[in-house]
């Protein structure tokens, strides 16, 4: 590859359209091929964008050592109905090829499987219905299916799963979604200010504050809005009282699922008293309306940060210690340790984001690799963790919490000796006109990237998002291979991933 | 030995700094002032103000004759207090569930919701005060609302007192709560639920998607057919809806005192 093939950004830039280079297919697969074989390298986001009539398609791939993004480009006429598959080469480009290929019925020649990925209401062929999917099945007098859901036995969402096993054993999980399609992602260019901000934060519920400040940044980018530092740090705070309260509540629901009761209700309320706090900031538990363009209606206070410090005082300790508990218990180590194990190289492969890499060896996180917002103030350490396991997916929660913990003192004692600039929101802004930019942010799950692209009046005209769940399903899928199929529940539970995020 | 005895005062340390979790009285409990509950309008307002705040909202939840705000349709962003702080306000009450779609509308001047006890059908009341078993079914929910009806059962709110839980399988409920603005892709896994609960069975809506659609209320990937075949007995709004905002609600309907 020369420089000529691709353009290198940063988080949360903008720039001209026209400085995306274009390069023809083969090369395109070449220069990727390329790219990807570094295992420090992943796919951010690949996706077409219908233009005119061609099809534009911009794959970002993402260093986790230097703070770059590098954009390649490839474009083909509206006729075309077939191009060489990458994921041969590339397995991690599977599920992006699988979603061009719903959208724009471009068939991937060499691609195993192009199984639709949520069916969309304006999905390429409207015949194709998630109600009479043929599931992949083996032949054979031995084997047999477990259907569960879309409509599960606890309170979450929708999504169906289908085991094929031998006996207790899984052999197979095809994982089946779309169930939480609401059309999210096109509802966002059309509307203005506020409703774009409304949408990112229900994009998924449970991570109103990330998707908010992804959003955030990738308007005042666009728009050529400076925050302040305070703003930012206060972003940051709300992103890491976000990932403590999920930590914590995914650590009461592991409790649960192994019976460990004390584990289950000290979580449970330790987390309520978390959210609580949130509330108490911006008047809803889950972070909604905290993280606005260009400014907030609520901003940090003195009296906001001593409750937050007392919270974290008193419910970290609290954490701690039954933390502590929970991972030193026989009981609860032995339906932990060694189940639904994923190796480094399958996080590689697979193109794994937060936990699930961070778990397996693979340091992975926006927040080192591509420091947005305060983070860029200092260099974060991500936790990282060997065994790739339940227990590992449950004990770098616990560490976590206790680095966002330290975090949040640093800040607060930080935001006490800086000066505070305190905007309202902007929602009727300006956006550079025919421009590229991206955005990506460390949420508690792992990384959210959205992109949006303006036209010469600076009118958004595309806007993408990604979950990290579009990758990390397929982790849920490869670590229940050979385990019991009891032990679903845990492993599921363990990843935590989102099918609102990812049906869009 | 001395490890297990070790093991277990630990436990007994952590109950003990756990201390008492649970809302004694979870119909007086009050929640901090930002909350953003029913909403208040002043008499006074004026055509200007209104004309500001249509333009304003981002899912149109202003009617007029008389001016009022729909909470079916409000996704309580607090915008508009924002942009009228004299005229409109949202209290911390979050006693705001009702039993008819048309009392979610709070007019200007009005200070208390309505909860119709005229459309609560006797059957409710007469079977199910006592014990309530609700399934529930997330049609597109953006996974707050449904978080935060697992929390009502939780050790803070413990609606499990009052003989209300969710249930594994429609067979074993008494009636289903729907969370989200009902995608095309999950109705029909919504009416089977409905048709496998047995009768008599209620509905319930909870927070702002499921019961205006939410900001996806114009989505084409929404099929709402449902709610216009089959009545509902309660709505509760919110985004998400308070757990507080649901037992309250719920406890209301089945005539728990």
């Amino acid at each position: 590859m020369t420089s000529n093939d691709f353009i290198d950004i940063s988080n949360a830039q903008t720039i001209p359209l026209s400085d995306i280079p274009v390069i023809d297919y083969p090369r395109f697969m070449a220069c990727v091929t390329d790219e990807l074989r570094q295992p420090a390298n992943h796919c951010l986001n690949y996706y077409g964008v219908a233009d005119g009539n061609r099809y534009w398609f911009i794959c970002c791939i993402a260093c986790d050592e230097t703070h770059r993004i590098r954009l390649y480009s490839h474009e083909a006429p509206k006729s075309i109905t077939s191009l060489d598959s990458l994921t041969p080469e590339c397995p991690q480009l599977y599920i992006f090829e699988r979603e061009i290929h719903e959208n724009f019925g471009i068939n991937f020649d060499g691609h195993p499987w192009l199984k639709p990925v949520r069916w969309p209401f304006d999905r390429h062929n409207p015949d194709s219905n998630m109600n009479n999917y043929p599931f992949y099945a083996i032949p054979s007098e031995e084997l047999h299916e477990v259907g569960v859901g879309p409509i599960h036995a606890g309170v979450i969402e929708p999504g169906h799963f289908r085991f094929i096993c031998n006996g207790e054993k899984v052999l197979h999980l095809e994982i089946h979604l779309g169930y939480q399609h609401r059309g999210a992602e096109k509802l966002v260019a059309p509307g203005n200010g506020l409703q774009r901000a409304l949408l990112c934060e229900s994009i998924a519920g449970d991570t109103s504050v990330a998707s908010s400040i992804v959003h955030a940044q990738l308007i005042e980018s666009l728009a050529g809005i400076e925050v302040s530092q305070n703003l930012q740090l206060e972003r940051c705070l709300g992103l890491e009282l976000e990932r403590i309260a999920v930590h914590i509540g995914d650590t009461a629901a592991l409790c649960a699922d192994v019976a460990y009761q004390l584990g289950q209700v000290v979580n449970e309320a330790l987390r309520t008293t978390f959210i609580n706090t949130t509330q108490y900031w911006c008047g809803n538990r889950f972070g909604k309306g905290l993280v606005r363009p260009g400014g907030t209606h609520y901003p940090l206070s003195d009296d906001i940060l001593r409750e937050i410090r007392r919270v974290l005082g008193d419910s970290g300790k609290r954490y701690f210690d039954i933390a502590d508990r929970i991972y030193t218990l026989p009981t609860v180590l032995a339906r932990f340790d060694g189940i639904g194990s994923l190796s480094h190289e399958q996080t590689l492969t697979i193109g794994a984001v937060g936990m699930a890499a961070r778990t397996a060896q693979l340091a992975r996180d926006i927040r080192k690799s591509h420091p947005f917002q305060y983070y860029s103030s200092f260099h974060h350490q991500p936790v990282l963790l060997e065994t790739g396991d339940v227990l590992a997916r449950g004990m770098l929660r616990y560490r976590e919490v206790q680095q966002s913990v330290e975090l949040i003192e640093m800040w607060g004692k930080q935001w006490e000796a800086m000066p505070h600039h305190v905007n309202p929101p902007v929602y009727d802004y300006r956006l550079r006109p025919a421009s590229f930019a991206i955005s990506a942010a460390e949420a508690w799950r792992g990384e959210l990237c959205h992109t949006a692209i303006t036209d010469a009046d600076g009118n958004l005209i595309h806007y993408k998002v990604k979950d990290p769940s579009l990758h990390n399903w397929m982790a849920l899928a490869l670590a229940v291979r050979n385990q019991e199929i009891s032990d679903f529940p845990i492993c599921n539970k363990s990843f935590n991933l989102s099918y609102c995020g990812y049906d869009l | 030995m001395i490890s297990k005895r070790y093991a277990m005062l630990k436990e007994m340390h952590i109950l003990r700094s756990h201390g008492w979790q649970y809302v004694p009285n979870l119909k007086r409990a009050e929640l901090n002032p930002l909350f953003r509950g029913r909403p208040v309008i002043s008499k006074t307002i004026t055509p200007d103000e209104i004309s500001r705040l249509k333009a304003l909202c981002p899912v149109q939840a202003f009617v007029d004759e008389p001016f009022g705000l729909d909470m079916g349709k409000c996704v309580f962003c607090k915008e508009c207090q924002y942009a009228c702080p004299d005229t409109i306000k949202f209290t911390n009450d979050y006693k705001i569930a009702v039993t008819r779609r048309s009392d979610l509308i709070v007019r200007a001047g009005q200070e208390q919701l309505s909860f119709d006890l005229g459309a609560v059908r006797p059957e409710i009341r007469r079977i199910f005060k006592h014990s309530l078993k609700l399934r529930q079914v997330s049609a597109a929910g953006d996974n707050s609302c449904e978080m935060e009806l697992n929390a009502c059962g939780n050790v803070n709110f413990d609606m499990g007192r009052y003989g209300i839980e969710f249930v594994a399988s429609p067979r074993h409920a008494d009636g289903i709560v729907i969370t989200g603005p009902i995608s095309q892709n999950m109705a029909e896994a919504l009416q089977i639920c409905y048709d496998a609960t047995p009768d008599p069975k209620l509905i319930i809506l909870v927070g702002s998607d499921a019961i205006g659609g939410g900001m996806f209320s114009d989505s084409p990937a929404i099929n709402r057919s449902f709610l216009n075949e089959n009545h509902v007995d309660l709505y509760v709004p919110g985004n998400p809806a308070h757990p507080l905002s649901f037992i309250n609600g719920v406890l209301e309907l089945i005539g728990k005192q």
